[in-house]
């Protein structure tokens, strides 16, 4: 069925899967906003232990949420995944350096001769969740403001910074970097609303709870800043449009209020989901106890449509998703960077998997959050991180 | 661009950064791939029996599986996007095939992986018997699928198949993904690779439990798990055997190179004898090597022909045949497969020109002199032959020490299989120190299998098609460097806890007896 696709019907279709992928990875990243919250919302060694506990039965797949990003961006837009992780190495080397402390932190925190001690394994859950929210966040804003890079004719690329991609977030002479780090910022932010609403659902304990709405309150204000900060000004900017015919790259004046006007199905994603993330922080702060347990499933579903129709907005429409500022040819779009047909259409067919993945990790998930995790599970569990 | 305009000491230090982290990540896989099984296989046997002890067990080993697979995670993230941040040539130029797998890894296997890990490790109280047993087999079957498919991407770089050149584009485009999935490398490779991987794992198993005999502690746990351990172990070290064989076919046939390499065949014979143990007097220069270079040897008549071909007369070629060509045997010296590399590097860049200009007739031509000498085309970056011969004595050691330690395995898994169903292993304490003892052993024969696959490929990324200098990342390599001493750093730390960690919980444990 999917050899029947135009090339470029499958390079559209694999875009929508890359960017379901990061709107399910920003709303996973509530594992990481977690993990710098563990000794803002656990006063004592068994409230952060709880904590601990209730991240660490989610967060491998975060982990994994990333790991498929990549591959999957590999497999379907090889050049950005050569442009991107080859230029931008040292972003992405800090991104992995966090990840990799993270994997080993929550197994060995509590075990007896772990030699480096609880705190130290808490203090690298708490550098890959301030590192991962920010520096993905920022990276994600680059799809809208351009990066330093060329590629040759041979489709080599060759980034044109020495600072290999720290630039983006930290050259404070050019504007983009103050969208780029407000997007970081808001990633941030909104990952310590979603952890504190998934602690609501997932812990059984009336200290934590009342602390963990006090906290969505206090992280509300500044995300809500730092993500129209940044969307007015993605909407009012010139974006890199490109030429359906001549693939020639040119600037367009309010590009991205173009594309969500010409696709209004996007629109409606993108309002969907800001209305659901808006809701979802409403029934945490203000309504019942009950319709606070419940809070993350809107604020999560919301983050997931709203990161989906933005990178949409990002690519769609002839509108180059990774753009380049140092020669505006290079720019990639989801036509010069994709796979061949043939491996986009195999690859189709491995996407039918994923409504299966969903749906056993989804059985998964609901058989063990019957019972809430509790002081009482903590004491007994020898397994317990 | 030839050899001398690339930046050697960036793809030496993108090279060691990459061996670096690829062994420090395989130190810890093979344990998963096959704990996982054991595991699977205990809480069977506590399912079906319903006896205490095993769920004992099963959670013991559970523990040292978890504290061994976290740091598996922990190094295995950074390759999936090394291809990326330091072969971005390489994944331009292949990605189109060597992206899928590692994506249908991801979507396959690792998500399987970590949810039904979360299930095994706290859904004990929490879900029924049947539900956590099925996720204890998923956790296995799913890290046994994402070695299938890194695996398969491996041995498609060593045998390239079901691909072809687009010059449009600039890279090998997919042709066929069963071709590719099922292509005798890769069934060989993936094959060999589980199998060796289980018998880690029972070896491992089986020299804990051997400790716990030594030292009169939790007999009932270590009998039993010795048991399974050596059972398991000896069913997969036949296996590990037969597919070792096959995979030396494998090789034979599709990197004579590597194949001359591993049994440090310089000049080729017919009846060519194995050498079953070799050392080498001084490091052979392969631009004018001897014979009697060797120092001492033990060689088995006629069984090097027999390995590599089912024939125990035939010609077996030497590295100086395949750089020198042998007309005889039909080879092409690489003098030849340079000169053909040269011109397929040199149309394809007139092609580009000539589809600038609007030039199609050129085009065409320049097209027609690239298609009959693609075949070489990796050649093309080299003017000197002797480049192209990976470092030999490493691969021969690491071979022998791979093949040596394999069949002492086996052995083990005999006698203590027969001990064991006997009864007599805690009066063996010989025998149990030799199992202890065969924990190192068998880490050493995993990691030399490793090199022996990656070093005796050198300089191939993609077997005769892309060199490993013409596929790095454009970057400084000061960058590289750092990142190097870094994971360096970051990976010995996280080792040392680890292994902190491991065997505090050996030590702390008391099995409760035989109830």
């Amino acid at each position: 069925m999917f050899e029947n696709l135009s090339y470029l019907a499958l390079q559209q279709y694999w875009w929508a899967i890359i960017a379901l992928l990061g709107g399910v990875l920003v709303f996973m990243l509530f594992v990481q906003g977690g993990q710098t919250l563990l000794y803002t919302l656990g006063k004592t060694d068994t409230e952060v232990k709880m904590l601990v506990n209730s991240l660490g039965r989610k967060w491998d797949l975060t982990f994994t949420s990333l790991v498929v990003f990549g591959g999957a961006a590999f497999a379907s837009f090889p050049l950005f995944y050569s442009t991107s992780f080859g230029g931008a190495y040292w972003v992405w080397m800090i991104i992995l350096f966090a990840f990799i402390l993270q994997a080993v932190s929550y197994e060995y925190r509590t075990k007896a001769n772990n030699w480096l001690g609880t705190r130290t394994y808490d203090t690298f859950l708490f550098i890959n969740g301030l590192i991962a929210t920010v520096f993905l966040g920022t990276a994600v804003a680059t799809f809208f403001t351009g990066s330093l890079f060329s590629v040759s004719g041979m489709h080599h690329s060759f980034w044109q910074s020495p600072y290999r991609g720290l630039e983006l977030a930290l050259n404070f002479g050019r504007y983009a970097t103050y969208v780029n780090l407000s997007l970081g910022l808001a990633v941030f932010f909104l990952s310590r609303i979603l952890a504190s609403l998934y602690f609501m659902n997932n812990i059984d304990d009336e200290t934590i709870m009342q602390r963990a709405r006090d906290r969505v309150k206090k992280c509300a204000i500044p995300f809500l800043v730092f993500f129209l900060f940044f969307l007015i000004n993605i909407l009012v900017i010139k974006g890199f449009n490109y030429d359906p015919v001549t693939k020639v790259v040119n600037m367009e004046a309010f590009k991205y209020l173009h594309n969500l006007l010409a696709m209004p199905l996007v629109l409606i994603i993108m309002l969907v989901g800001v209305v659901l993330v808006l809701w979802g922080i409403y029934r945490a702060v203000f309504a019942t106890e009950k319709c606070g347990k419940k809070a993350i499933w809107f604020a999560g579903l919301g983050t997931i449509l709203t990161v989906f129709a933005l990178l949409l907005t990002a690519g769609y429409n002839h509108t180059a998703f990774y753009p380049s500022i140092f020669d505006l040819q290079s720019s990639l779009t989801i036509q010069n960077a994709s796979s061949s047909h043939y491996t986009l259409t195999a690859m189709s067919y491995v996407s039918l998997l994923v409504p299966f993945v969903i749906a056993y990790i989804w059985y998964a998930w609901s058989q063990m959050n019957k019972t809430p995790i509790t002081k009482k599970e903590m004491e007994e569990d020898t397994h317990a991180y | 661009m030839l050899m001398e305009h690339f930046n050697m000491a960036l793809v030496n230090w993108s090279r060691a950064q990459f061996a670096l982290t690829a062994l420090y990540h395989w130190l810890f896989v093979p344990l998963t791939l096959g704990t996982s099984f054991i595991l699977a296989i205990m809480e069977t046997i506590y399912v079906k029996t319903g006896k205490d002890i095993w769920k004992r067990i099963t959670k013991f080993w559970m523990t040292l599986f978890a504290i061994n697979f976290a740091i598996g995670v922990a190094t295995g993230i950074i390759l999936e996007f090394e291809f990326g941040t330091n072969w971005s040539n390489y994944s331009w130029f292949v990605g189109d095939i060597f992206g899928a797998p590692l994506a249908i890894e991801g979507i396959m296997a690792f998500f399987m992986e970590s949810t039904f890990f979360a299930v095994m490790f706290f859904g004990w109280n929490k879900v029924s018997k049947g539900f956590h047993l099925t996720s204890t087999w998923l956790v296995a079957i799913g890290s046994n699928l994402s070695a299938l498919w890194i695996l398969v991407a491996n041995a498609w770089m060593q045998n390239p198949v079901g691909m072809h050149f687009n010059p449009e584009t600039a890279r090998n485009e997919m042709m066929n993904f069963w071709t590719i999935l099922f292509s005798p490398t890769a069934v060989n490779k993936f094959l060999h690779t589980i199998s060796s991987a289980y018998v880690m794992s029972a070896i491992f198993v089986l020299g804990v439990s051997a400790w716990f005999l030594l030292k009169k502690r939790n007999e009932a746990l270590a009998k039993r798990s010795m048991i399974v351990a050596s059972t398991f172990g000896l069913i997969m070290s036949i296996f590990m055997v037969v597919t070792g064989d096959e995979s030396a076919r494998e090789i034979y046939r599709v990197q004579p190179m590597k194949f001359a390499s591993m049994e440090g065949l310089y000049y080729g014979e017919t009846n060519a004898p194995l050498v079953a143990i070799g050392f080498f007097d001084r490091t052979p220069s392969p631009v004018n090597p001897k014979t009697r270079e060797w120092a001492a040897k033990i060689e088995i008549p006629n069984l090097l022909s027999y390995m590599a071909t089912m024939n125990p007369h035939a010609f077996v070629p030497g590295i100086h045949d395949l750089v020198h060509g042998n007309e005889a045997h039909g080879i092409i010296s690489y003098y030849d497969r340079i000169k053909m590399g040269k011109l397929a590097i040199a149309a394809l860049k007139e092609f580009k020109m000539a589809k600038k200009a609007a030039n199609d007739s050129t085009a065409k031509a320049a097209l027609k002199t690239f298609e009959a000498n693609y075949k070489y085309f990796g050649y093309g970056y080299y003017n000197d032959p002797h480049k192209l011969i990976p470092n030999v004595p490493l691969t021969f050691y690491s071979f022998h020490t791979m093949v040596g330690l394999g069949m002492l395995f086996v052995l083990i898994f005999l006698l203590t299989l027969i001990y064991g169903v006997k009864g007599k292993l805690p009066k063996k304490r010989w025998m149990l120190y030799i199992a202890l003892w065969a924990i190192p052993l068998a880490y050493l024969a995993q990691e030399t299998g490793w090199m022996v696959a990656e070093f005796g490929r050198q300089p191939w990324v993609v077997q005769d098609y892309m060199p490993t200098l013409s596929a790095v990342s454009n970057i400084d390599q000061t960058s590289v460097i750092i990142t190097f001493f870094l994971f360096g750093v970051v990976f010995t730390v996280l080792l040392i806890a680890e292994i902190k960690i491991m065997l505090k919980q050996i030590k702390q444990l008391k099995d409760g007896g035989q109830q």
